[in-house]
């Protein structure tokens, strides 16, 4: 891990009136590895993904994603540089078919000008619908295009958000609680579709409950409490952490 | 045709291009009732050019629509802030201020209150009337099937997650309000060299909310509701003339009745699923 880091966060902070959800945070994501983001409840992961993504804007501390300074932008812009998430509690959109979800996802790769009305950029064009039935065939959702993504069943619509989060071609993928509320097989189902993301070569910033799925997934994880980061290292290195397990894996022997 | 059906067809071409104005920034999940507001400036705009500076009709209405358009995106960014009801207060205000603006200033030049008369140096035939509202419909037609009308449609649904994608919520509304506005104004130009005469009372409040019934009645989720609603709006009443002093209330029930029976309007997304332009490559449809 020579490399420079792909996403740096330097000493950020963020406070919600009195409440200190972010304290002094490092983080260094580095390229090509699954990340995982862990904590109890309330330490601040998902506050954590909505500075990365500019949804809170950053009071204190620096974000970069390679050479560019994010908290100085718009969460559009940001999502345009490569970042790309989905969200704790699912959120799509209610009037949108599944493939319309993957080409909105991809939407701002289309090349902005007047004649994105009329249908002049054909070979543009089917090359992004190329990459959209791609990014629906390895989450398994080819078959479900034409129908309402809201009308899918729950562990459906989980694909569909990272298949539309995927379709923008991200280099950084952020994924909140990927496999909450679903069942075993739902489960291993998105881990399989994670691992084949993860071979296309993008990096995965992961928030996982699920104690066994963070540690067969992830190459690095990054435990957080009270807006803090306690520990990091690979999941062996955070089994053994003294620390971690006081906090949040909770003292078993 | 009778004058008559002449008149009915006009009345309805240009309800339908005021559908599309409040269509094309509630498809961004804006609900404007101050649209008669912007009919208004590109009706007084237009009948200025055309009466006062003699232009020729087509310019005139060109440039009533785009001033209305310009004052729409001004409009438009504060309007940024504010959401449903409020955002509706905020657009029936701008309407009636514009309303007040025809009745108590340039009175030399349009009669105010007195209304505007001696427009009839260029009457316009019904073909003026339709060949825009065409030209509307074949702009939406492709927007619908465009990347725009998508984004349009995820502004629409969520505006947070929208933005999360990389879509530029603001330049989006911002210029769906705007070309609401430009269409809006284009439609006053033609209604005043129709009619040849106008009054600031015809651009009330509730020429305002008819346009929005239009919309809503038909379908807000496509533009062929707009079509519908307008065109139900401008024709039951004239077929339900037999009713006599009915008329009205039976209207007024059927409405209540259609939104009961359709609450999103009549014409859905799911009816039309034309699934937006596809490319075909090597015989492959993807």
């Amino acid at each position: 891990m020579k490399k420079p880091p792909l996403l740096s966060l330097n000493r950020v902070s963020k406070t919600f009136g009195g409440l200190v959800a972010v304290n002094d945070l490092n983080l260094e994501v580095s390229q090509g590895y699954i990340f995982g983001l862990i904590g109890p409840n309330g330490a601040g992961k998902t506050t954590v993904f909505n500075l990365i993504t500019g949804v809170y804007p950053c009071a204190h501390g620096s974000i970069r994603l390679e050479d560019s300074e994010l908290t100085i932008l718009k969460p559009y812009r940001i999502a345009r540089l490569g970042i790309s998430r989905t969200f704790q509690t699912i959120r799509l959109f209610p009037n949108m078919t599944t493939w319309e979800h993957v080409l909105i996802g991809q939407n701002f790769l289309s090349r902005p000008r007047l004649g994105g009305i009329l249908p002049l950029q054909r070979a543009e064009e089917f090359t992004l619908r190329e990459q959209a039935q791609e990014a629906l065939k390895v989450l398994g959702l080819w078959e479900m295009k034409e129908r309402r993504a809201v009308t899918l069943p729950y562990g459906s619509q989980r694909k569909v958000e990272i298949a539309r989060a995927l379709a923008a071609r991200p280099k950084l993928l952020l994924l909140d609680e990927p496999t909450a509320g679903m069942n075993a097989r739902e489960k291993e189902d998105v881990l399989n579709a994670l691992a084949k993301i993860h071979d296309f070569g993008v990096t995965i910033l992961v928030i996982e409950h699920d104690m066994r799925v963070v540690m067969g997934l992830c190459d690095h994880i990054f435990v957080l409490n009270f807006g803090q980061k306690i520990a990091e290292g690979t999941p062996s290195e955070i089994r053994k952490n003294e620390e971690v397990l006081e906090a949040y894996l909770g003292q078993e022997e | 045709m009778s004058s008559y059906q002449l008149d009915l067809l006009s009345n309805l071409g240009i309800n339908i291009l005021l559908a599309l104005s409040v269509y094309c920034p509630m498809a961004t999940g804006q609900l404007s009732i101050g649209n008669a507001g912007f009919m208004a400036i590109g009706a007084y705009v237009s009948a200025i050019l055309t009466v006062h500076l003699h232009l020729a009709l087509f310019p005139s209405l060109i440039i009533g629509g785009i001033t209305a358009g310009i004052i729409g995106v001004i409009v438009g960014f504060p309007a940024l802030r504010l959401k449903g009801i409020f955002l509706a207060m905020a657009t029936l205000g701008f309407g009636e201020i514009v309303r007040n603006f025809f009745m108590n200033f340039l009175t030399p030049l349009t009669g105010g209150a007195y209304g505007f008369r001696g427009i009839g140096s260029i009457p316009i035939s019904i073909s003026w009337i339709w060949g825009w509202v065409a030209f509307f419909l074949l702009f939406f037609f492709f927007l619908s099937r465009s990347r725009v009308g998508l984004a349009m449609m995820a502004a629409h649904d969520d505006e947070t997650v929208s933005e999360l994608i990389g879509i530029h919520i603001v330049l989006l509304k911002v210029s769906a309000f705007g070309v609401g506005a430009f269409i809006a104004g284009v439609a006053g130009g033609l209604y005043a060299h129709y009619y040849l005469y106008i009054e600031p009372e015809f651009f009330n409040v509730w020429e305002s909310i008819h346009m929005v019934l239009y919309v809503i009645m038909g379908g807000m989720l496509t533009f062929w509701g707009g079509v519908l609603g307008a065109g139900i709006f401008t024709l039951l009443p004239e077929f339900l003339r037999f009713l006599l002093d009915w008329r009205g209330a039976f209207f007024g029930i059927a409405i209540i009745g259609l939104m009961i029976a359709r609450p999103s309007g009549l014409i859905t997304r799911e009816m039309l699923r034309v699934s937006f332009w596809t490319p075909y490559r090597k015989g492959v449809k993807l």
